[in-house]
């Protein structure tokens, strides 16, 4: 069935310790199999992009790593946890990982530096001024500290991304999750996007992103994971990936999506 | 500012032909002219509503104001002759009932010359009202405010403290009863609604949840009256022997259960309407379930549901007059009180006039302010 190249779980081939080790992971909703046998590791620091596509199960992976979806066979540890439904592994875990969504997800109720305050101050307990401050310099970062006193519908849709990346960023995780964070913008703000992701990147944050983005792939990913109806199908560097893959299905649809851009 | 009109008048587009829309099509007469005579259908209407209106207004001028009796003369010990009133029935409205039974009606039966305290009552709830309906005031003191005007009210209504002689709950009436089974009904309501609706909404508590579905459908499944008549005649039969729990306290329990059913609902409604990715973002974040609940999903939720919200604190407000059938003397039953005077046994149009009046007032009030509230919220956040 299984056309990995790969036998083994999908390694990196750095020495540095795992961030993230999935083993042997499956999900079912309801009788869907979602995540068959997934086995992936992420060391630090490392750049991870996955690809597939669509409902190969790469965002529920991604998801499951942070635990908004619970895996119900195989072992899931971050950044040294395991992930159960022990909810103080879990509060542990997700002050460490922080995640950004396709649809943003910012809080329109709140300003754009209350989006970025809010967790620093009540899940760090960060006294407000030096969350605000710090929240000041992440804005900074992603380009758009005049906004802070903005309400996120001001905003557009790429600067909303940005905000949200800060948001992120300001519960100083150790890992960042990307889950498709360029598909719902316009094709012109999808660069200031990736511009400030592969800022991320050259400061070494650990990332796993979700995304269709070749270039993006190839400027800064060590390791693409291909998925495929809920299994890793194929890794490797975006060079040997893109250039010379393995399986069928890569191949497919790498031709797919070529044909698409 | 002259400069302006001079700039104005030297611009060619000004004072070209284009410059202004055709006259009548714009202004108060641009709308009647669109609205009210669009076309010879639209303009019959008009002429018939108008002429109908008309009537109606001329009608009531006359029965209330040209036609109406205001006072009428006392007997020597205080009997009311009213066959001037009797005389203008059907023409004139009897407006001397309301100045002669107002301070019953308002006010109940309590104590003539004490009445001064269920009248700052009334005004201390209008107060506060106006308090917490600025949102300056929306923070934590608000429920200090709160207690302390409710633990005021209740001094003033029992008094027996600083030279007030005692008066006991069955000589309160009118409108000061009126307004504290709204007020604690919807006070203590609206908190419990939100916590079944979240516990409705609950995925891994299931015997919590079962336990908010059973009281939302139970409640809601029984009509307000058999709600009272319960907690007035049964539920005394299921206490202890020598437990006697304070009627008006059971009415205003099983006013708070009623409510806090419905309001429940639309509660839900508001979470359920709010997008997963927002909780999802909360989690994330690592926000706690009461952090994210508190922060995150309910500032929304509710914002969304504020037309339903007010809707049915209007519902709840004027269903507070449904203690009459259980004999508690709120304002209604107050003005059926006073109607049951011999000499004025006949004007209750009059009566029920100034009632409406009333919990029009108090109704209307809550409605224009949800609206400004929507209004309002929705600048700041969408601007």
């Amino acid at each position: 069935m299984s056309q990995a190249v790969h036998a083994l779980p999908h390694m990196a081939d750095t020495k540095a310790p795992p961030a993230i080790v999935l083993d042997k992971v499956n999900k079912w909703f309801g009788t869907l199999h979602v995540l068959r046998d997934v086995s992936l590791t992420v060391a630090e620091k490392e750049r991870v992009v996955v690809c597939g596509p669509s409902g190969s199960g790469k965002s529920t992976m991604i998801r499951c790593i942070n635990r908004l979806e619970s895996h119900q066979e195989g072992r899931i540890i971050v950044d040294g946890t395991e992930l159960t439904d022990d909810t103080r592994a879990l509060d542990t875990i997700r002050r460490e990982v922080g995640m950004v969504f396709q649809s943003f997800n910012l809080f329109p109720h709140l300003t754009i530096l209350e989006n970025c305050t809010l967790a620093p101050i009540w899940v760090r307990k960060t006294p407000k001024a030096e969350a605000e401050e710090q929240a000041m310099n992440f804005l900074t970062r992603v380009k758009i500290p005049e906004q802070a006193k903005k309400y996120p519908g001001q905003l557009s849709g790429g600067q909303q991304q940005r905000v949200a990346i800060a948001r992120a960023l300001c519960m100083r995780p150790k890992i960042m999750l990307f889950d498709e964070p360029t598909s719902a913008l316009d094709p012109e703000m999808i660069k200031e996007v990736l511009d400030t992701m592969i800022q991320l990147a050259e400061d070494g944050m650990t990332m796993v992103c979700v995304t269709h983005e070749m270039g993006f792939a190839r400027q800064v990913a060590d390791r693409v994971v291909f998925m495929d109806r809920g299994e890793i199908v194929e890794s490797g560097t975006p060079t040997r990936m893109f250039e010379d893959p393995q399986t069928d299905r890569l191949k497919l649809f790498l031709s797919q999506i070529l044909r698409g851009h | 500012m002259s400069q302006t009109t001079v700039d104005a008048v030297a611009d060619p587009r000004m004072t070209g032909a284009r410059a202004r829309p055709p006259i009548g099509s714009t202004g108060p007469l641009g709308w009647v002219r669109a609205n009210l005579f669009g076309s010879w259908w639209s303009t019959a209407v008009t002429l018939l509503l108008g002429y109908v209106i008309l009537r109606v207004v001329v009608t009531f001028f006359l029965w209330g104001v040209v036609n109406a009796v205001w006072t009428v003369p006392y007997s020597p010990q205080g009997i009311a002759n009213t066959a001037a009133c009797q005389n203008a029935k059907g023409i004139g409205a009897c407006w001397a009932i309301i100045s002669d039974k107002y301070r019953l009606i308002l006010l109940g039966r309590y104590p003539y010359d004490q009445q001064w305290r269920p009248a700052i009552c009334v005004l201390l709830f209008i107060g506060l009202y106006g308090v917490s309906a600025m949102r300056r005031f929306w923070r934590k003191e608000l429920a200090l405010i709160w207690i302390g005007t409710l633990v005021l009210v209740g001094v003033l209504m029992w008094g027996g403290v600083l030279g007030m002689p005692m008066v006991a709950e069955d000589q309160w009436g009118g409108l000061p009863i009126t307004l504290m089974l709204a007020t604690l009904g919807l006070a203590c309501a609206f908190p419990l609604s939100v916590l079944v609706a979240l516990g409705r909404r609950s995925t891994n508590l299931p015997a919590i949840k079962m336990l908010c579905v059973l009281y939302v459908e139970l409640i809601r499944g029984v009509p307000l009256v058999a709600v009272l008549f319960m907690a007035n005649v049964m539920f005394p039969l299921f206490m202890p022997q020598g437990v006697n729990i304070d009627k008006l306290l059971r009415i205003q329990v099983a006013i708070i259960l009623f409510t806090g059913a419905y309001l429940a609902e639309v509660v839900r409604g508001g979470l359920q309407s709010l997008p997963k990715g927002q909780a999802e973002a909360a989690d994330a974040l690592g926000l706690s379930y009461w952090k994210k609940t508190a922060f995150v999903v309910l500032p929304q939720a509710l914002r969304l549901v504020i037309p339903p919200l007010v809707n049915t604190f209007i519902g709840s407000f004027k269903d507070t007059s449904l203690v009459l059938i259980i004999g508690l003397f709120d304002l209604l039953t107050m003005g059926k009180v006073a109607l049951s005077d011999a000499p004025w046994q006949s004007f209750s149009t009059e009566v029920y006039l100034m009632l409406a009046v009333i919990y029009f007032v108090f109704c209307f009030a809550m409605s224009k302010y949800s609206r400004g509230l929507e209004r309002e919220l929705a600048r700041a956040h969408r601007r």
